[in-house]
């Protein structure tokens, strides 16, 4: 199944899905490199969050092929399964799970889905806690803590699971204002760490300051892909300067 | 120095006392406030005038408590005859369990509710709790039934009274929760057969009586069991009613299901938990807080319930009383046995109905979701 010409992390091609009658996704082609940054914008309704929720198969689609690291996503477990186990996903209501602790939530995957001893599991844990800086909170409940801190927790929830590649599904759209900041951090320092990752935002300066390319989407196709520098500065398509005056404007 | 004092008296400031209302004023606001509330409300009090001596007469002051014959209650002015209880309390609580053997009967019961109220301890909820119950159950079960240690042989159809009524509640909450479960994960399933199944049984279940359930179970099933395969009388109506506790708890169950967001199963999915591990760790856990209040309902239906087996021939506590009191003597005193067991039932009840209000309490108060 290990496809070893490509060195692709995630590879799209020729991507549709349907919602009923609804095109969410049109042709789809797009290749993400092991390591990079990508960062995905457009207008809401534009299939992006679809996009992204393709790749875990957490949404099905009906024509085309996604591989991540060169497993293909089908409908079958197995498949899927193999696929998860390599792809950490952030979502946008953080889905914490309210009645376990928050050291507790760190834990569940690793101990009783991929079998690794408690001890070590609760120790790297703690490592995790440490880098996205709420190491105190170990022993409270979701529902104790902040929304930026749920987030940053979801983050290591994801991170402890090894994956190979990060989603994040408009992670700070449900945030306050002043939380958002705390969250962008700990998603720069992942990708300072070299994960690949795959960013649903709006957050055009996290976009400049870590994307590798960024992805614009609208009515389910990809509209443009370009370095952020150019992308900003230069962008190409008649959609993408509207989109961006729009968002650029407050 | 005075402004800082000043400046740190006005920063301190206490909460608006609460006023309490005098009796009076509550009084007139509660039963007085209008012309329609006044005169139902002296109506309620001549009604009590009315009632309540002659309760009272008859409950306590005239009551007779001991006449081993009978013969004290038959006096022209006596109240109730408590004395019956004393008189036909081992009947009434033990039915038709051979009477010398009635210590066996005793202890099953004993050993039936400490453990129920064990499992009431919080601290010792795990899945290792349901093997002791089936260890206290087998116990309770051998205890009755007899024929190890030394004990005398007593058939099914001589069980009766409380021993009956607890090991019919009890196995029927055990056997119906996880049936209820399990029903409820198929109604709300992705596979059409399981689905299909499921929603059948509930809603088949849910559309007939109790008494049906239970005539079906000991008149109809033996009908169609094979030649010599033949289920205790007992045993039918035990199953009966779990399955019919079970229809209703699922649907309970369905509703907890319900109300755990998709987000919750998203991130069980993602984390790649199995079906049944995100069912078992991260759906039910959280189901089962909201629909706490409404299971314990059901729970205390299916205590109340057991009372229906009478009806096919089986003395729980409420057949054996009727049986108790239609001795000659005391069958004019049938009221008073049923008020000992009405007393009985409400005790059992609302023990149940305290326990949950303190579970709900204490698990809102953790609950900050």
């Amino acid at each position: 199944m290990k496809d070893v010409e490509t060195e692709a992390m995630v590879e799209f091609r020729n991507l549709n899905k349907w919602f009923g009658d609804f095109h969410v996704l049109r042709d789809v082609n797009f290749s993400v490199g092991s390591g990079e940054r990508i960062v995905v914008c457009g207008p809401s309704g534009s299939g992006k969050s679809t996009l992204i929720r393709c790749v875990n198969g957490l949404e099905q689609h009906q024509e085309g092929s996604i591989r991540v690291d060169g497993v293909e996503v089908t409908e079958h477990r197995k498949s899927i399964e193999m696929v998860r186990r390599s792809v950490g996903m952030v979502f946008q209501q953080f889905n914490l799970f309210p009645h376990l602790t928050v050291l507790e939530n760190l834990t569940l995957g690793p101990c009783s889905v991929q079998g690794r001893p408690e001890r070590e599991v609760r120790a790297k844990a703690m490592e995790l806690l440490e880098m996205v800086r709420i190491p105190e909170q170990v022993l409270k409940y979701p529902g104790e803590l902040s929304g930026g801190q749920q987030q940053r927790v979801a983050i290591a929830r994801a991170l402890i699971m090894e994956p190979k590649v990060m989603l994040f599904d408009e992670p700070t759209s449900a945030l306050d204002p002043e939380m958002i900041g705390e969250v962008l951090e700990a998603m720069v320092e992942l990708a300072k760490a070299g994960m690949t990752m795959i960013v649903v935002t709006h957050e055009m300066g996290f976009a400049r300051q870590i994307a590798d390319r960024v992805v614009f989407m609208d009515d389910g196709e990809i509209v443009e892909v370009a370095p952020p520098a150019e992308f900003f500065s230069n962008p190409q398509n008649a959609r993408t300067r509207l989109f961006l005056s729009q968002i650029l404007a407050h | 120095m005075a402004p800082v004092a000043n400046a740190s008296k006005s920063s301190k400031r206490l909460p608006p006392a609460i006023r309490r209302k005098a009796l009076i004023e509550r009084v007139q606001t509660n039963l007085f406030s209008s012309v329609p509330n006044t005169i139902l409300t002296l109506l309620c009090i001549i009604a009590l005038v009315l009632a309540v001596p002659d309760l009272l007469r008859w409950v306590l002051v005239n009551a007779v408590w001991y006449s081993p014959d009978g013969s004290a209650c038959r006096a022209p002015d006596a109240g109730a005859c408590w004395a019956l209880i004393p008189e036909k309390y081992r009947l009434i609580l033990f039915g038709t369990y051979p009477y010398e053997e009635h210590w066996r009967a005793a202890l099953a019961c004993i050993l039936i509710i400490g453990m129920t109220v064990i499992c009431g301890i919080r601290k010792l909820w795990s899945w290792q709790l349901l093997i002791v119950w089936l260890i206290v159950i087998t116990a309770a079960i051998a205890l009755l039934y007899g024929g190890i240690l030394g004990l005398s042989v007593v058939g099914t159809h001589m069980w009766g009274g409380l021993p009956l009524t607890l090991l019919l509640f009890v196995g029927t909450v055990l056997g119906g929760l996880p049936l209820a479960v399990l029903l409820a994960l198929g109604r709300v399933s992705n596979l059409p057969g399981i689905k299909a199944v499921c929603t059948g049984v509930i809603e088949i279940t849910r559309g007939v009586p109790l008494v049906t359930v239970l005539f079906m179970a000991a008149l109809m099933l033996p009908l169609f069991l094979p030649d010599g395969l033949t289920i205790n009388k007992l045993m039918r109506a035990q199953i009966g009613m779990i399955i019919f506790f079970a229809a209703y708890a699922a649907e309970v169950v369905r509703g907890g299901l319900q109300a755990i967001p998709r987000g919750q199963y998203e991130a069980a999915d993602s984390i790649n938990l199995s079906y049944w591990k995100r069912t078992r760790m991260i759906v039910l856990p959280q189901a089962f807080r909201i629909i706490l209040p409404a299971l314990m309902n059901d729970v205390i239906r299916a205590f109340k319930n057991t009372t229906f087996v009478s009806i096919i021939g089986l003395y729980d506590i409420l057949g054996a009383t009727k049986a108790a009191t239609n001795d000659p003597i005391w069958v004019r005193y049938s009221a008073e046995g049923y008020l000992f067991v009405f007393m009985l039932y409400f005790a059992f009840c609302y023990s149940m109905s305290r326990y949950s209000m303190g579970i709900e309490r204490s698990l809102s108060a953790r609950r900050n979701y």
